[in-house]
């Protein structure tokens, strides 16, 4: 097993993101830093569009991530849908 | 923030495609290799460009929407800081010299890493790592910019940055850092990619940012942190990226993994060594402490890049033979360093001193098993001698390594008690490194390392004092002469912090800010 993370400032639009990953990664645990939150989970980690459109309410593209995007870890696959992070080992 | 999300009429992956495939044609009156001269030296073997793909998928519309935004914020926070006295809000005027640090040891590079990855951009044949490539390059003189805007604030008060590019192109724990960067830039493109893509941004830029700037805003530095997490939500992008670029070029031909893994090697050591300026700034250097360099390390590297490395094992990539030394020296490397910046504060653009009380108690629960026993008897030396005006300034010039051109500081792995001492004849000459890793590095490319530009030599030759100086007269006082030409003044821009008119004229203003004078 190895450890896949995200981070991202801590701030009201990164609010509803971090909860939208707690919901869809069971194995994700939030470490609430200085200005910042870091996410790691086992593995894979999976940030779904339609998550975060439903505790926003209004449509969302996955793509405004850049902006309160800190660091990552893990190889990337991005599409309109998801943005999944995961290791192959 | 409330942006407009218009309905898209291709998917992600198509509008890549369309933005960054078949804007290439093929030259029909000029040679190829004419055209990508830097392509072949190296011997890396590419037999299809198109395989390359951003996993972000960014295209260059999108790029300039969210680049904007992040711009927008910055400026906003960065006059709401200078507007509200933001500088006076740091924890205590000891944590500007971190920034002192960061305007004239990163920045510079920044701007180098600009022209670095517009330099590879163009000699890749491929389109779509040229236009990750443009993006990288456009990234990175917003970088150099902005930190300068929001330091520039700083400056305004404080000792230090004024003259931040001359300083270093000339002082000389700068050439660490300078060095590094001048040694990518002068590889071939698909060396540059490995060190600076990956191995830097992806391995290590974690220890540099991501610590650092947590602990600027933990300090009330919100300039910094501005600017810090503005560049880090780019480097985002240029991690995923320089993984991406890695696992390109390994799949392309079986020929690329011994290449590649001698890349590794070399660029995790090189930058490891830079690092020892971060791993003080972390240990010594903000007054308020977010995690030690033993355990950012740690997490970042040995957690972070142990899971990469099992990753990467399926293509034959191993994790690099010099993380077994600097596991050893992880206990060690911020309390070297910073005992060495001590002795030579004579001859830096920013302001050192020894913990308290407290701090050194803090050293001890983070490094049980080295500060008591190796550094904290001979830092309360120093203080002891400092209270009793002994304060203790190193008069001497130390002996670099050729490599990673830091003072011969270090110890011997496993032993804390022996500094390790490396040399190599090379055509009648003699030459010294820090450990068998810069060693190795020289060995392979001694050409290469037989023209650096080594501080001490160079003022030893005469080469770093103004134009005009005679060093034969009587009385002749080099480090004056030193000073003058890296255009710091004695006295203000350097020695200790205790003394130092930052700490006096902070005090002052923060008492202004805080009652009616």
């Amino acid at each position: 097993m190895s450890t896949v993370f995200i981070a991202l400032q801590t701030n009201e639009d990164t609010r509803p993101i971090v909860e939208a990953i707690v919901q869809d990664n069971p194995s994700a645990v939030v470490n609430e830093q200085p200005a910042m939150v870091k996410i790691d989970a086992n593995d894979k980690l999976v940030v779904r569009r339609e998550t975060i459109e439903e505790l926003i309410g209004r449509p969302y593209d996955l793509q405004e991530l850049q902006i309160n995007l800190i660091t990552m870890s893990g190889n990337l696959d991005q599409t309109d849908d998801e943005m999944v992070l995961y290791w192959n080992a | 923030m409330d942006m407009q999300v218009a309905k898209k009429k291709l998917g992600l992956k198509e509008r890549y495609a369309v933005m960054t495939r078949g804007l290439d044609w093929t030259p029909s009156y000029q040679k190829m290799e004419d055209i990508y001269p830097y392509i072949a030296y190296e011997g890396i073997k590419i037999h299809d460009w198109d395989k390359w793909e951003d996993p972000f998928r960014l295209t260059m519309d999108a790029y300039w929407k969210y680049q904007a935004e992040k711009e927008r914020k910055l400026y906003a926070i960065i006059d709401a800081f200078a507007q509200n006295n933001g500088h006076l809000n740091v924890t205590d005027a000891r944590y500007l010299n971190t920034v002192k640090l960061f305007i004239s040891g990163i920045s510079p590079l920044e701007y180098v890493a600009h022209r670095g990855f517009a330099h590879a951009g163009r000699q890749f044949p491929g389109p779509g790592p040229r236009v990750a490539c443009l993006m990288q390059s456009l990234d990175e003189i917003r970088h150099a910019q902005t930190q300068v805007h929001a330091i520039s604030n700083y400056n305004k008060y404080y000792n230090g940055m004024h003259d931040f590019h001359h300083a270093h192109d000339r002082v000389w724990f700068l050439s660490v850092p300078k060095s590094f960067f001048d040694d990518a830039i002068t590889a071939g493109p698909f060396e540059f990619m490995v060190s600076i893509g990956f191995s830097f941004e992806y391995v290590l830029t974690n220890l540099l940012f991501v610590p650092f700037v947590s602990g600027a805003a933990y300090n009330g530095d919100m300039g910094t942190m501005t600017f810090g997490f503005s560049a880090q939500s780019d480097e985002a992008r240029h991690m995923t990226l320089g993984l991406e670029v890695i696992k390109f070029i390994l799949q392309q031909d079986p020929a690329n993994v011994p290449i590649v893994q001698r890349w590794i090697d070399k660029w995790t050591w090189r930058g490891y060594r830079v690092l020892t300026l971060v791993a003080m700034m972390m240990d010594y250097m903000l007054p308020k402490r977010t995690m030690s360099w033993k355990e950012a390390w740690e997490v970042y590297f040995e957690e972070n890049g142990g899971a990469l490395f099992k990753d990467l094992a399926r293509y034959g990539i191993k994790m690099p033979d010099c993380a077994a030394q600097i596991a050893l020296e992880k206990d060690h490397l911020s309390h070297q360093a910073w005992s060495t910046f001590y002795n030579y504060a004579a001859a830096a653009n920013f302001h050192t001193w020894m913990p308290d009380e407290d701090e050194m108690a803090w050293l001890s629960s983070k490094y049980p098993e080295s500060y008591d026993k190796y550094y904290r008897p001979r830092m309360e030396y120093w203080r002891e001698e400092a209270a009793k005006g002994n304060r203790f300034y190193n008069k001497t010039l130390p002996m670099l390594c050729q490599t990673c051109q830091i003072p011969m500081i270090f110890t011997e792995p496993g032993d804390p008690t022996k500094l390790c001492y490396r040399e190599v004849d090379y055509k009648g000459d003699k030459y010294h490194f820090c450990s068998d890793h810069c060693k190795k590095i020289f060995e392979d490319e001694p050409e290469k390392y037989v023209q650096a530009w080594l501080p001490v030599h160079q003022i030893y030759q005469g080469n770093c004092f103004p134009e005009g100086t005679d060093p034969t007269v009587e009385g002749f006082d080099p480090l004056a002469a030193v000073l003058k030409y890296y255009n710091l003044e004695f006295g203000r821009d350097n020695l200790d912090f205790e003394v130092s008119e930052d700490r006096k004229n902070f005090a002052e203003w923060r008492g202004q800010a805080t009652k009616n004078v």
